[in-house]
C-alpha cells in the first residue's frame, strides 16, 4: 500500500493545521486511547495516566513529534521511523492490534478539533497514512 | 453480555438526541465508502461512486445512510438487550445480504468519528468510550445470528 500524490499533499496540508497543536493533540489522543481500551494502560504500568500528568503530556508530544517526522519524510517513511521501528520490535513489542486503536483515537481527536478540514477525502488520507505507519512500525517484528 | 452504566447510558442518550439522523446517517455510510473503497461491493446498484465527492453526493448512498443510522436509533431504544433487538436484522446480514461481519466494526467507527467532528469538545475521551462500547455492542448484536 502505497500512498498517491494527492493523498501525501492532503496529508502534509493537513499537518499543517495539526502541528499548531501538536501535543495537546497527541496527548488527548492517548487519554481516548486509555479510555475506551483500558486494555493499552498495560503497556504504561510506569506511568501517572491520569488525564492531564506530566507523564502523558511528555508522551502525547513524543507521539505527535514522531508523526511529524513521517509526515516531513512522507517519501520515505520507512527510513524516518527505522529507529522506532526497532524500538517496537524488540524493546518494547506492543501488540500489533494496538496500532489500529491508536490510529482511531488520532482520527477521533483530529476530526474534533478541525471538522471542516477533516473532509471524507482528509479522513481516507489520514486514515491510510497512519496504516503506513503502523506497518513501519511493526515491520521488524518477525 | 454487554452492560452499560448509568454514566455511559446518560452520555448515548443525551448526544443522540442531538443527532440529526439524515445527515449524520449518510456521511457516516458515505465516509465508509470512501475510506474503505471495498465496502463498495455492497452497493453495486448505487450508481456513480467513483470519486469521494460522487459517493458523499450520491442520493442512494445518503437514504441508505438515513436507514441504517435509523436503525441505530432501535440500539439506543434497547441499550440493555441489543442482542434481541437486532436479531432479525442479523439473520437478513447474514442470510441475505452476505456481509462480513468486520463491515460492522469499521462502520461504527467511522460514526464514533464523525460524531467527534460534529460534537467537538462535547465528545470527551469518556463520551467516545460510552459510544465505541455502543458501536462494539451493535456490531456483536448484528454477527450474532451468523451461522
Amino acid at each position: 500500500m502505497s500512498l498517491t500524490k494527492a493523498e501525501r499533499t492532503i496529508i502534509t496540508s493537513m499537518w499543517g493545521k495539526i502541528s499548531t497543536q501538536a501535543d495537546c493533540i497527541g496527548t488527548e489522543t492517548l487519554e481516548r486511547l486509555f479510555a475506551s481500551y483500558p486494555q493499552t494502560k498495560t503497556y504504561f504500568p510506569h506511568f501517572d495516566l491520569h488525564p492531564g500528568s506530566a507523564q502523558l503530556r511528555a508522551h502525547g508530544s513524543k507521539v505527535a513529534a514522531a508523526l511529524g517526522d513521517a509526515v516531513k519524510n512522507i517519501d520515505n517513511i520507512s527510513g524516518a521511523l527505522s529507529k522506532l521501528s526497532e524500538l517496537h520490535a524488540y524493546i518494547l513489542r506492543v501488540d500489533p492490534v494496538n496500532f489500529k486503536l491508536l490510529s482511531h483515537c488520532l482520527l477521533v481527536t483530529v476530526a474534533s478539533y478541525f471538522p471542516a478540514e477533516f473532509t471524507a477525502e482528509a479522513h481516507e488520507a489520514w486514515d491510510k497514512f497512519l496504516s503506513v505507519v503502523s506497518s513501519v512500525l511493526t515491520e521488524k517484528y518477525r | 453480555m454487554v452492560h452499560f452504566t448509568a454514566e455511559e447510558k446518560a452520555a448515548i442518550t443525551n448526544l443522540w438526541g442531538k443527532v440529526n439522523i439524515e445527515e449524520i446517517g449518510g456521511e457516516a455510510l458515505g465516509r465508509l465508502l470512501v475510506v474503505y473503497p471495498w465496502t463498495q461491493r455492497f452497493f453495486d446498484t448505487f450508481g456513480n461512486l467513483s470519486s469521494a465527492s460522487a459517493i458523499m453526493g450520491n442520493p442512494k448512498v445518503k437514504a441508505h445512510g438515513k436507514k441504517v443510522l435509523t436503525s441505530f436509533g432501535d440500539a439506543v431504544k434497547n441499550i440493555d438487550n441489543l442482542k434481541g433487538a437486532f436479531a432479525k436484522l442479523s439473520e437478513l446480514h447474514c442470510d441475505k445480504l452476505h456481509v462480513d461481519p468486520e463491515n460492522f466494526r469499521l462502520l461504527g467507527n467511522v460514526i464514533v468519528i464523525i460524531m467527534a467532528s460534529h460534537f467537538g469538545k462535547e465528545f470527551t475521551p469518556e463520551v467516545q468510550a460510552a459510544w465505541q462500547k455502543l458501536v462494539v455492542g451493535v456490531a456483536t448484536a448484528l454477527a450474532h445470528k451468523y451461522h
